[in-house]
């Protein structure tokens, strides 16, 4: 099953330029495998050597920050879509 | 907000933050930001402030500063709508302007260098504990005290100071109660990060004490602030939609209880923009490129 992760500018050298990418999963975690099998690299970019998100990485399954869901245990539904984005200072200041 | 309430049973308050002076939430923090420089003796008469602000922290200081007879410069970048520089210059700011595509991290960069430079004083509202202490003595209290209860509380994260000063004080209060964060997708396109470890967390923000993050495009952002208007009669602006989808998007998960939104300005600023003319697709179209959280 094949779901669409949307890739942030500062991302797209490690994944061929490119803005949105296909990976296979059903899991947040397995998503990142396949980026991983895809784009070799790119999980360490994401991940820390503890297997937990960086911290300066925003994961977003159903635009829902998977912080706030079950981190990469997150279900990624066959419809879903997992949006990346670097943390950087908000806007409404 | 019964209108807007997806279920009888969800209570969905809106916290009308325009009332405020200078018309948006930013002047409480402004205000115990600038308390707290004066105790501290970092403001002499005629002190030169400087502040990174994306419109209004910085309409509320130009307000205060005048008052108190400092002078004030902000740097804003340069996307922001016509309204908000006019609204700067009304009150006396120095407008500096940072490169838009940067967003706010651009006009922090700007500002720290600047200040460091010329020797202002810089407020820092990511980082001044003032800043959510203002929330924590007047939001939170003002919100418990008309909703009287809360079960889920809904604001933008820009600085985190409204988040974390409500959230802690609901939470002291409430434990079961929810801090959920809308957030723009900002990082998605802003330029001159060269990595990811160029990222920004406020300091101020612990991402621990928050229960919740909605990602909120432009797209429903403009919905939502359409919705606020035509179904309520609520003139806010466009973080207000964003608000509102993030709250809904909880609300409608509740069987009952209470979700009180932190509607932070209204709409007036944003006129410009034309987000209420056309078609949804034509105002994001017109919006694009433009900050206006």
């Amino acid at each position: 099953m094949s779901v669409n992760v949307r890739i942030p500018t500062v991302l797209r050298p490690r994944f061929a330029g490119k803005a949105v990418v296909e990976a296979e999963g059903t899991t947040l975690s397995e998503v990142m495998d396949g980026l991983e099998h895809n784009y070799p690299g790119s999980r360490a970019e994401l991940v820390d050597e503890n297997g937990e998100i960086k911290r300066f990485v925003n994961v977003f399954v159903g635009d829902e920050d998977v912080r706030y869901l079950d981190g990469l245990d997150t279900p990624v539904p066959a419809d879903g879509e997992v949006v990346i984005l670097p943390a950087v200072a908000g806007g409404s200041v | 907000m019964p209108r807007l309430s997806p279920k009888p049973g969800v209570r969905l308050l809106g916290k009308l933050e325009w009332y405020n002076p200078t018309g948006s939430v930013k002047d409480r923090p402004a205000r115990w930001m600038l308390d707290a420089a004066e105790r501290d003796g970092l403001l002499e008469p005629g002190a030169r402030i400087l502040e990174p602000s994306s419109g209004n922290t910085g309409i509320a200081l130009a307000r205060l500063s005048r008052l108190r007879g400092y002078d004030f410069t902000v740097v804003i970048p340069d996307n922001v709508s016509d309204e908000r520089k006019a609204l700067l210059r009304a009150y006396g700011a120095t407008i500096v302007e940072s490169p838009g595509e940067l967003g706010s991290n651009g006009a922090i960069e700007v500002a720290r260098e600047k200040a460091e430079r010329e020797g202002h004083v810089l407020l820092f509202q990511y980082a001044n504990p003032a800043n959510p202490i203002s929330h924590y003595e007047t939001t939170g209290p003002e919100i418990l005290s008309g909703a009287g209860s809360v079960d889920v509380f809904v604001a933008g994260l820009g600085t985190g100071g409204t988040l974390m000063g409500v959230g802690r004080y609901l939470k002291e209060r409430l434990p079961d109660v929810k801090i959920v964060a809308a957030e723009p997708p900002s990082g998605e396109s802003v330029m001159g990060l060269r990595s990811l470890e160029d990222g920004y967390h406020p300091p101020i923000f612990d991402p621990d004490a928050i229960d919740g993050k909605v990602l909120v495009g432009t797209e429903a952002s403009v919905r939502g602030t359409r919705r606020l208007m035509d179904e309520e009669g609520l003139f806010a602006g466009l973080s207000s939609g964003a608000i509102l989808h993030a709250g809904l998007r909880w609300a409608e998960r509740m069987d009952e209880g209470t979700v009180v939104l932190l509607l932070c300005d209204g709409g007036w600023k944003y006129l410009s923009t034309g987000a209420w003319e056309g078609t949804v697709d034509e105002a994001v179209a017109r919006l694009s490129g433009t900050s206006f959280w």
